[in-house]
Formats: structure tokens, C-alpha cells, sequence
């Protein structure tokens, strides 16, 4: 199959690949540019573990194909850290043991970088709303919503 | 073994962050799906569309012919092994059942089971020429209700299964009988002031780990192979990769990457081999990794069951017969955990009165694998309502009940072995003594509130374990296990190294090796690591102390014994004015005879069985049937806490595992056999929006049996849950919830049919 070639920014960096038309974003980022950080659980925008930001939009990669990167700006888990610094979202998850086999890890620091991005100061409620398109099977989200609750807080300086 | 129950533990007990943590919050931890390797092969497999049928004939040509196809292989292409038992360290293992479902041979016997594979340059095109294999079908009729497969006029799914009063093979799809019986049950209902007699079905579910199942194989010519592999056990991936390959194990090198969740389901092997023998076939590195709809379809579920329990008790409440009838669906091949479930059933509670019969089933569904406390949520279903209905009729507490009737040391298990040291009780006052239980029911507007209670018993297994533990110039230490980390024990490990040597947790680095750099290790799993895993670890510790001290001897040349340590510091306790700190030492081991490491391989026997009470509190929307988990607490006997948070994370992960099971989460079947719910848009398993926080109680009784006190903790708070909220829907709306899950539609149905 002939493949496409496609500009895109991911993580800050300007990117270009060439990708088969019927390549998932997912696939691309995975196989094509190397940052396997974004994880694949169900290829149907079920579970988010592809989650990555996209143009500022929380976003299953594997619902977006590889050439509709086409222009866009793209954050996956690896655009976090600022440089060895890590993102407060990172830290809270180590500090409130947020993660436990952590393969859905990139996927709920990802979504939870764009509802803070978004709404500095999210309710419990418009936490678990924001991540309900994200499966974690080992936590029970309890100590992933305290994570996200205690990052908000102190990027906020409370 | 001497337990330190007395000792002031200085880093177990403390929550030091992960040292796998920075890796798995920044995305560079490799799990099976992140390996590459230079010329890798893509490989996927074609399933049957069938629920039972006889193969005729498969016939590749057209797959073969599509340009970038490598190789594409049957079951023709894998040794045929012979029928019998086999062992897999301590576990029983059936090789021929086991290849059978790797790769169907002469028949399928579940929708999704594996006929064919190909090996690709791209995972497209391996998809592609999947379709392009004909597979010439008989399909046969099939049976899927655990009652009707055990009926003698059901189809048979594998011909001579049992054995006739002559020894004769006979056909049946019961695989198995166990029976637990003591004491006088006609005698003991007698006795009883109200006896509550009701049945139960439970459906089948997944684990549901969100990492597919993976496999990267790559053969090589000298006929030594490598596997890296997202699994629960190396060493159990290695010998039955062996076992289905006909190869000596120790031709395989299993090299396990980060696993992204497995709650039993992938302690069986399903590509290893394949990748394998694609490998093989085309000499390149082969990668597979499943679909969502293929983990459902084709790997382990747990069973779903069909269950009756009786239960008497006299008017004081102490129970006096238990009688328990339990078939579990074993899946396409022997194998159900009815075992562990006929040993879990009434295990909280000593009757001196009772028979426990569980049979094993094969029905046209995938093989069934363990998860989290396999057969014990089910058997709770139905023993922990029954108990309930029983308090109710008599007028007596839920929770007095319990304690009425409760276990402990020196009470006789269903199976018949006496329980040590264990903590039910304890988990009943700290259920009585916590904030939820004390507290009102919170009201909801428009919906009908109720609170439940129950307990639920993990005998917790021992199993084989291996570990290294090196010190390095620096004075830091390496611990080496060969078991998968699933949930953190790499970091309880390398907490309980760092206190026999005074260590900080920071300065131990765990590693999980492949299973050619360390000692046999049996799977993770029977929450045994940190027990089993643990105590080797703490000996090769202590191995390394005891080099360490013998050292520090020899430099201030006296005998051994006369080496004192504590904090990180050695002493001579014969010229008092002799010491040195552990760092010092380390970085004069080159000088005084050279590095130190210490080993220890155990199978420890001191197994602390785990038991957990819950209280949850739920609303119900008598309109819909939905219920919703209000506040959850979960009160459970962890042992010693290595590391609490963990120990929380385990609690908590079981609970949200448990309210799934409770509510939504079901397989569905049509008339044609096949799955219909293949996704997680409608295999709904709970989100971050379904549940709220869930509270945690620690009750730390120690267990003798571990050097530091440590019982297994992961399983045991999958099992109260669906039980706790079925009492409390009944406390809510007056309705007894009998089948599994309690789904709106069931609710609702109940509902409707108790109010006429």
C-alpha cells in the first residue's frame, strides 16, 4: 500500500512520517515514530489507553488516523516531563501510588494534563467525569482521582 | 520460623514511592507490545466462527500466495502430544489440553477458538490473509448452560472424559468431583430453627486487564529460543511453551516484560508457542499481540455457575448444617476453580455439620483461568446471601451473626486442616468500629437507599520462589526475583531487603529476571509474592548479612559471633570500640575476600490465609433497576503491610473488580454459541464515574509463617462484594437478588415481580 507522507508537531517537536492511509494515529505513533509510552487496549475507543492530546482535545488515538496528524499538535506521555523535571500530574501519581501494573498510567496522566489545561480546579465529580473514558482495572481510581485532586492543588500553589 | 511481630520495623510500613514508578509515569517501562526487534514478523491467527465443530480441512494456498505472507501454519505443523498429566512445579497440567487450546487440532470447542496463523511483514497483512484461509467446518451442536452440559443427553465436548464404574473411559462433560462432607447434616438441619434453602447462577466474566495478551518469539537455529512475553510466571510461560513445542524447557529463555494487569488471566499461554513455531517456519522475530475481542472471546474468563445453598441455623444464630451444591463452567477444557471454591464456600465460619459438592463442567465457552481468588466470589454469591436471609429471619445482626459463628485458630476448614493464626474476628470489629458502619444511611432523593454486609475468605497460596541479593561498592544492594510485578511487589521485595540490612528502600534496586538468571520461580499469583517471593528475599538477605558479618570479623580478626548489627552499622561486641557502617564494609569487600551475594530458594509452608469483611451502601432506582455504590469500605486481615499504599491499591482494585462482577459485567451468548458482547463498550466493566471512593481498613494480625508477617493480600476483596451489595439491595427494596450481575434489567425484574 502506498504510504502518505504527513508534517505534525508531536510533543514540541516537528515530526514527519510516512504512514499507510489505514494506520491509526495509535499505530504511527506506536510502530512508525517510536513513543510506545501510548498503549494499546482495545483499538475501539473503549478503554483509553491511547489517550493523547490533540490540538488541546484529550483524544483516542486509535479512533484518528495516522494522516489526519496532518498539521495538528499532538502531546503523548513523553511530552509531560519538562525535560528530568516531572510534570506535578506525574509526580502525584508516584506520591499517591495512582498506578499499579500502570498501562493505563499514560493514558489517565494525558487526559488528566487536558482537564487541568482546561478547568484548573476540577470538582471530584468533573474529575471522574472527565476520566470515565479512561479503564484502569487494578485501582479502582480511588487513589487516581486523589492523585489528580492533590496535582490540581498544588499547581494551583494551595 | 521466628516471626518479628515484637520488632519495630524501620522501612516495612512506610510508603517509599516505586522503583519501577518514574518508568511507568513517563511511558518508557517496555511491556510486551513495546518490543521491536531488527527483521520482526507481524502474526495473528484465524478463530473458529463456530461454538463446536469438527475441522474437515484447512486449506492455506491463498493466505500463502498474498504477497509479504511469511508463513502460515495449522496444527498440523505442531507436535501432537499425547494425552495425561504432567506437572508444572507444584500444579497439575494436562500438555494435550493445553496445545488443543492453543491451536485446535481436530475440533473447536468455543467461538474465537484458534485454527490457523500467519506470519506477515505487517499486522495487515497477517489480518488479511487470515481471510483468505478456508476452514472446512462440521459444526456440531453445542451446549453452554453449566445444568444442561451435565445432563447425560448433552453434546460431548471431549469424548472419554470420565471413567465408568469399570474403569472404562466414559463420555461425560463432567471433569471433575470434589466433595467435602464431616459431621451429621440430617442431624444438624434438624436442630435448626430456620433452615434457608436457595440456588443461584452467576455468569461468566473477564478479568478484563487492560494490556492484551502479547508475544515476541524468535527462534534460532542452534534451536535456543527467546520469548518476551507480558506474563504472570516466566518460568510457567517457559514450561508450557515447552510442554506444547515438545521441547526441553530449558532450550526457551523467557524473558518476561512489564505486565499491564493479569488477575490470573495470564498465567496460561496462548501465542507464546505460536509466535514460536511462526518463528521457526520463517526465521525472523515474530510479534503477536491479541485483539480486545479475541481477550474476550478466547482467554480466560472466570466461570460463570450454577450454585444451591442450604444453610440452618439454630435460634441463637450459630449455624448447625451447611450443605453447598456448586457446578462451574470449566470452559472449552477441564479446569475450573470449583476446587478452590468448595475449600473458600462457609470457610469463615465453623459448622460442625456439612457436605460441599462441586463439579467441574466443560461447556462451549472459552477455557476458564483463574481470577483474583478463583471460585470464591461465586461460592460468596450464594453462602454470604443465605447467612444474611438466616440473621434476618432470626432477628439477629448480620455482622453478630458472623461473629456468632466466625473462625479462628484452631477451627476446622471445609477441607478439614485447622486454621492458625488468622484474623476474621478482628475484621468484624474493625467493620463494627469504622466510620461507614457507625454512620446514617445517606438519603437520595427519588431512590430506595440500603446498607450490606459480607465476608469472604482466600486460603492464599506458598509456591516456589528464587532470589538474589548482591551489595555494590557503594553500599546499596541488587535484588534479583524471577516474579512478574504486577502491582508493586518489586518495591515490597526491595523494602524487606532493606530492612534485614538497614538499608532505605531507595537503596535497593529490584530487578525481575529472565528465567536463565534466576533460581526457578513459580507464577505471581495466589497472592504469594510478597509472602512467598518475600521470605526468600529476606533470606538472602540474611545470607548477606551473615557473609557481611563474617567480614567485619575477619578485620578486627574475632570469631563471627561476636559481630553485632543494627541501623546500617557492625559492631564488635568483644572490644566494644570496633565499628563500621555497612557502606564502609561494601567498599573494602574487593580487600577482605571478594563480592558478596547472597541466595535463597524456598517453598514456604507457613501460608496466612486472608479474610475480609465489607460494607457497602447502595441506591436503587426502583424505575430502571440501576443501582449505584454510595460508599464502600473494605475491611480485610492483611498481615504485616510492607507497603500500606499497595496494600490499599490491592483492597480498593479487588472492591472495583467485585462491584463489575455485582452489576454489569456478564458474557452474553446468542443461539448460534458466539459471544455477542466482544468490547468494553458493552463488556462494561466499572469507570472512574460508576464508583465512588472506597475506604480502607487495615487489620494487621501477623502471620507466623513469614518472617515479617506478611499474609497475601491481592485476592480476598474480590470476594465479598457481589454478596455485600445483593444485602444491600435487599435492604433497600426488599428484594433477594439471586443471579449474577444484578443488572438493571434483573432489578427491575425482581423488583416488578415482588410487587405483583
Amino acid at each position: 500500500m502506498k504510504k502518505v507522507y504527513v508534517q505534525t508537531t508531536i510533543n514540541g517537536e516537528e515530526t514527519e512520517f510516512l504512514c499507510e492511509p489505514r494506520q491509526s494515529l495509535l499505530e504511527v505513533l506506536r510502530d512508525v515514530v517510536g513513543y510506545t509510552g501510548t498503549k494499546e487496549g482495545c483499538l475501539t475507543g473503549d478503554c483509553g489507553a491511547c489517550s493523547v492530546i490533540l490540538d488541546g482535545r484529550p483524544t483516542d488515538s486509535c479512533l484518528v488516523l495516522g494522516v489526519e496528524a496532518e498539521g495538528k499538535d499532538i502531546t503523548t506521555v513523553e511530552g509531560l516531563a519538562d525535560g528530568d523535571a516531572l510534570h506535578p500530574l506525574q509526580k502525584k501519581f508516584l506520591e499517591h501510588a495512582a498506578l499499579q501494573c500502570g498501562i493505563c498510567t499514560p493514558g489517565f496522566l494525558v487526559t488528566s494534563k487536558a482537564l487541568l489545561d482546561r478547568n484548573p480546579n476540577p470538582t471530584e465529580h468533573e474529575i471522574r467525569y472527565a476520566l470515565a473514558g479512561n479503564l484502569c482495572r487494578c485501582t479502582g481510581y480511588d487513589k487516581i482521582v486523589r492523585a489528580v485532586q492533590d496535582a490540581a492543588a498544588e499547581m494551583q500553589g494551595r | 520460623m521466628a516471626t518479628q511481630q515484637e520488632h519495630k520495623f524501620k522501612v516495612i510500613g512506610t510508603r517509599p514511592i516505586r522503583h519501577d514508578g518514574v518508568d511507568k509515569v513517563t511511558g518508557r517501562a517496555q511491556y510486551g507490545a513495546d518490543i521491536s526487534l531488527a527483521g520482526l514478523l507481524h502474526g495473528k491467527v484465524l478463530r473458529s466462527p463456530h461454538a463446536h465443530a469438527r475441522i474437515k480441512s484447512i486449506d492455506t494456498s491463498a493466505a500463502k500466495a498474498l504477497p509479504g505472507v511469511k508463513a502460515v501454519i495449522t496444527a498440523q505443523d505442531f507436535p501432537e502430544i499425547g494425552p495425561g498429566m504432567a506437572a508444572m512445579g507444584e500444579l497439575p497440567i494436562n500438555p494435550q489440553h493445553l496445545s488443543l487450546n492453543c491451536i485446535a487440532r481436530d475440533k473447536v470447542l468455543y467461538d474465537g477458538h484458534v485454527v490457523a496463523a500467519v506470519a506477515a511483514l505487517s499486522p495487515h497483512i497477517a489480518e488479511e490473509a487470515t481471510k483468505l484461509i478456508k476452514v472446512d467446518y462440521e459444526v456440531l451442536p453445542h451446549v453452554q448452560d453449566v445444568v444442561e452440559a451435565m445432563d447425560d443427553k448433552a453434546p460431548i465436548l471431549i469424548p472419554g472424559l470420565g471413567k465408568g464404574d469399570d474403569g472404562e473411559p466414559t463420555d461425560t462433560n463432567v471433569a471433575n468431583h470434589i466433595q467435602f462432607a464431616r459431621g451429621d447434616l440430617a442431624a444438624g438441619f434438624a436442630a435448626a430453627e430456620v433452615v434457608i434453602e436457595r440456588e443461584f447462577d452467576t455468569s461468566m466474566v473477564h478479568q478484563g486487564y487492560i494490556e492484551p495478551h502479547n508475544a515476541v518469539a524468535q527462534y534460532s537455529s542452534d534451536g535456543q529460543s527467546t520469548i518476551w512475553v507480558s506474563t504472570q510466571g516466566a518460568f510457567t510461560a517457559r514450561d508450557q511453551t515447552a510442554f506444547v513445542l515438545d521441547m526441553p524447557p530449558s532450550k526457551i529463555k523467557v524473558i518476561p516484560a512489564e505486565i499491564g494487569g493479569g488477575f490470573g488471566g495470564k498465567i496460561p499461554i496462548y501465542y507464546e508457542p505460536i509466535a514460536l513455531m511462526l518463528s521457526k517456519h520463517t526465521g525472523k522475530p515474530v510479534k503477536m499481540v491479541m485483539s480486545r475481542a479475541d481477550v474476550l472471546k478466547a482467554t480466560g474468563p472466570t466461570p460463570g455457575s450454577h450454585i444451591k445453598v442450604k444453610m440452618g441455623a439454630d435460634k441463637d444464630g450459630k449455624i448447625t448444617a451447611a450443605e453447598v451444591w456448586m457446578a462451574y463452567e470449566a470452559g472449552g477444557f477441564p479446569g475450573s476453580p470449583v476446587g478452590a471454591g468448595c475449600m473458600c464456600v462457609i470457610a469463615p465460619y465453623d459448622i460442625e455439620n456439612l457436605k460441599i459438592d462441586g463439579y467441574d463442567v466443560l461447556v462451549n465457552k472459552p477455557k476458564t483461568a483463574a481470577y483474583r481468588a478463583p471460585g470464591a466470589t461465586n461460592a460468596a454469591m450464594g453462602s454470604e446471601t443465605v447467612l444474611d436471609e438466616i440473621a434476618e429471619r432470626l432477628g439477629i445482626d448480620p455482622l453478630e451473626i458472623r461473629r456468632i459463628n466466625g473462625a479462628k485458630e484452631g477451627t476446622a476448614q471445609p477441607a478439614g486442616p485447622k486454621f492458625g493464626q488468622i484474623g476474621f474476628l478482628e475484621t468484624l470489629e474493625a467493620a463494627q468500629n469504622s466510620d461507614h458502619f457507625k454512620s446514617e444511611l445517606p438519603q437520595v432523593e427519588g431512590r430506595r437507599v440500603g446498607r450490606g454486609l459480607a465476608s469472604g475468605f482466600w486460603f492464599n497460596a506458598g509456591f516456589q520462589s528464587s532470589a538474589t541479593v548482591a551489595i555494590n561498592s557503594d553500599g546499596t544492594a541488587n535484588v534479583v526475583t524471577g516474579s512478574t510485578d504486577i502491582g508493586g511487589t518489586r518495591t515490597s521485595c526491595a523494602m524487606i531487603a532493606a530492612e534485614v540490612l538497614g538499608l532505605k528502600a531507595e537503596e535497593v534496586h529490584p530487578v525481575v529476571a529472565d528465567t536463565e538468571s534466576i533460581g526457578h520461580t513459580d507464577m505471581t499469583g495466589g497472592s504469594r509474592v510478597t509472602f512467598a517471593t518475600g521470605t526468600a528475599v529476606y533470606e538472602a538477605a540474611q545470607d548477606v548479612l551473615n557473609q557481611l558479618k563474617g567480614r567485619a570479623a575477619k578485620s578486627w580478626k574475632v570469631d563471627a559471633d561476636k559481630v553485632a548489627f543494627q541501623d546500617g552499622v557492625f559492631t564488635c561486641t568483644e572490644n566494644g570500640a570496633e565499628s563500621m557502617s555497612l557502606k564502609e564494609l561494601a567498599g573494602k569487600l574487593p580487600r577482605t575476600g571478594g563480592p558478596v551475594a547472597g541466595r535463597a530458594s524456598v517453598n514456604p509452608r507457613g501460608v496466612g490465609p486472608g479474610f475480609a469483611t465489607h460494607v457497602v451502601d447502595v441506591a436503587v432506582d426502583e424505575e430502571t433497576g440501576k443501582v449505584d455504590v454510595l460508599r464502600y469500605t473494605a475491611v480485610q486481615d492483611v498481615g504485616k503491610a510492607v507497603h500500606p499504599s499497595y496494600v490499599e491499591g490491592q483492597m480498593q482494585g479487588g472492591v472495583a473488580q467485585g462491584v463489575g462482577w455485582a452489576l454489569n459485567e456478564e458474557y452474553v451468548y446468542g443461539e448460534d454459541g458466539c459471544m455477542q458482547n466482544t468490547g468494553f463498550l458493552d463488556y462494561r466493566m466499572p469507570t472512574c464515574l460508576d464508583l465512588p471512593m472506597i475506604e480502607t481498613v487495615l487489620v494487621e494480625v501477623p502471620n507466623p509463617g513469614h518472617p515479617v508477617g506478611v499474609r497475601g493480600v491481592g485476592e480476598v476483596p474480590i470476594v465479598p462484594p457481589p454478596a455485600a451489595i445483593a444485602n444491600a439491595i435487599y435492604n433497600a427494596t426488599g428484594v433477594r437478588m439471586l443471579d449474577l450481575p444484578m443488572s438493571p434489567p434483573r432489578v427491575t425484574k425482581a423488583i416488578l415481580e415482588k410487587n405483583g
